[in-house]
């Protein structure tokens, strides 16, 4: 259960949202510039709202109210973004094992084998980013964000750079992380379409506030 | 003609005396000048622009003028180089520690430059990439930040330790020119040229400083072209 209630204003720009999740997976669904990449920097911890509370299965995360604001590295929130952010100087091995080291191994959900097997990207560990296609990269930007065991996953437009061809390629991938992997996701797109394949249970965001 | 080409014992002291006090210096000013840049690079906070022209200070002074306040801070009358000598029995105004110290403060400001720059060039969603999974801003730091930022680093090394041989005003005003200890090349290279019949011997160090230049330029070239490499930038 997610519970996200947040106020943030900018001079051009105002987030006011209320919502609880409770679905495995959801999607958020809204035009460029609704406010969607706002939320979720929010609940990363990238961006810190006016004020507002956000609570993950009852713990807290952030409060303005109590003074709580916990940091991005101990959120525990997997992030998949559009440009993929790989680190350009590490191999997809060691760009996929990144989290581990800081991750306790009873709290290791996954290995590594096993992710890469269930992302065909196996044969690529060896390879750095700059050798990849732009589908392999958002694989393995899936699969470094599954490994650091978080517990809530967000993917902020994982398509919206990829051609019709490649998107197709990815789709089944991200459906399969949906459906088999115990992870709770939002998965953010401006694409009805696509998010249409992932989830049923949509929110709609415009202009910074949850149509209904 | 070949005892040309010879190099003399006196010309290897000044040569090592320099490579050391160059070593030093980039010793001193690799971690706090790393810092700096980095402040000033991804911080934002009251007195960062005050920060910046300090830091930058010596680039446009002459560099008498930060000789002579180091001179006025650790002579053994100076404010701290007093506090030094009756605490301690120990100076650093006329020692080669000095001249590392005087060329710290010159090459200082370039190191900052380099090393700022490369980090700006650091994509800040790599960094956030990096927090999300767990890591520790100190961790992505030394992780993400400076991997990635190596090859203007190097650069960055690369210019302080030439600023630091070349080091001449600074050096000159706080330590004096004394033979086997504050004597570096160009100091070397100055004083030939004042003494008769020492046009020689100044040319013999001159080419010597050109050569020292050239080689650093080149090793500097071939490292940076590794770290590019090592980053996933290819040059090809």
């Amino acid at each position: 259960m997610i519970e996200i209630q947040a106020h943030h204003k900018r001079p051009h720009f105002e987030l006011d949202v209320a919502l609880q999740l409770s679905h495995k997976v959801t999607a958020l669904f809204g035009p460029s510039g609704a406010g969607k990449s706002t939320l979720l920097g929010i609940i990363a911890g990238i961006i810190k709202p006016d004020n507002g509370r956000i609570m993950i299965n009852g713990e807290c995360l952030f409060d303005s109210k109590q003074h709580i604001n916990k940091p991005i590295f101990e959120r525990r929130i997997g992030l998949v973004f559009q440009d993929g952010r790989l680190f350009p100087h590490l191999t997809v091995e060691h760009n996929l094992d990144y989290a581990l080291r800081f991750i306790p191994p009873d709290r290791q959900q996954f290995n590594l084998n096993q992710i890469a097997s269930l992302l065909e990207i196996s044969h690529l560990l060896k390879q750095r980013p700059h050798q990849l296609s732009g589908g392999e990269k958002q694989r393995v930007a899936l699969g470094r964000a599954l490994l650091s065991s978080p517990r809530l996953l967000m993917l902020d437009e994982p398509l919206a750079s990829l051609d019709d061809r490649l998107k197709n390629q990815i789709l089944p991938f991200l459906k399969l992380v949906a459906n088999e992997v115990n992870i709770p996701m939002i998965y953010i797109s401006h694409s009805r379409d696509e998010i249409m394949q992932i989830t049923s249970n949509i929110v709609n965001i415009e202009n910074g506030k949850i149509k209904t | 003609m070949l005892d040309f080409f010879r190099i003399t014992s006196s010309e290897i002291t000044i040569l090592l005396l320099s490579l050391k006090v160059a070593l030093f210096c980039i010793a001193l000013i690799l971690v706090p000048a790393t810092a700096v840049a980095w402040l000033l690079a991804r911080k934002t906070f009251w007195g960062k622009s005050l920060l910046d022209s300090l830091v930058h200070l010596p680039l446009v002074l002459p560099p008498v003028v930060p000789g002579f306040l180091l001179l006025l801070l650790f002579g053994n009358q100076g404010f701290i180089g007093k506090f030094l000598h009756e605490s301690f029995g120990f100076s650093i105004a006329f020692t080669w520690m000095g001249a590392v110290v005087a060329s710290a403060v010159m090459a200082f400001p370039l190191m900052v430059r380099s090393a700022r720059l490369a980090i700006t060039q650091v994509d800040k969603g790599l960094e956030i990439a990096a927090q999300s999974l767990g890591a520790h801003p100190l961790r992505v730091f030394f992780t993400i930040t400076l991997p990635l930022a190596m090859p203007g680093m190097i650069t960055g090394l690369i210019l302080a330790f030439s600023r630091s041989m070349g080091e001449f005003g600074a050096t000159i005003t706080f330590v004096g020119n004394i033979e086997n200890e504050t004597r570096t090349l160009p100091l070397a290279i100055y004083s030939y040229t004042q003494t008769p019949d020492g046009d020689v011997a100044a040319l013999r160090l001159a080419i010597l400083s050109m050569a020292l230049a050239l080689g650093a330029l080149m090793i500097s070239d071939k490292l940076e072209r590794k770290a590019q490499r090592q980053i996933g930038h290819s040059h090809d």
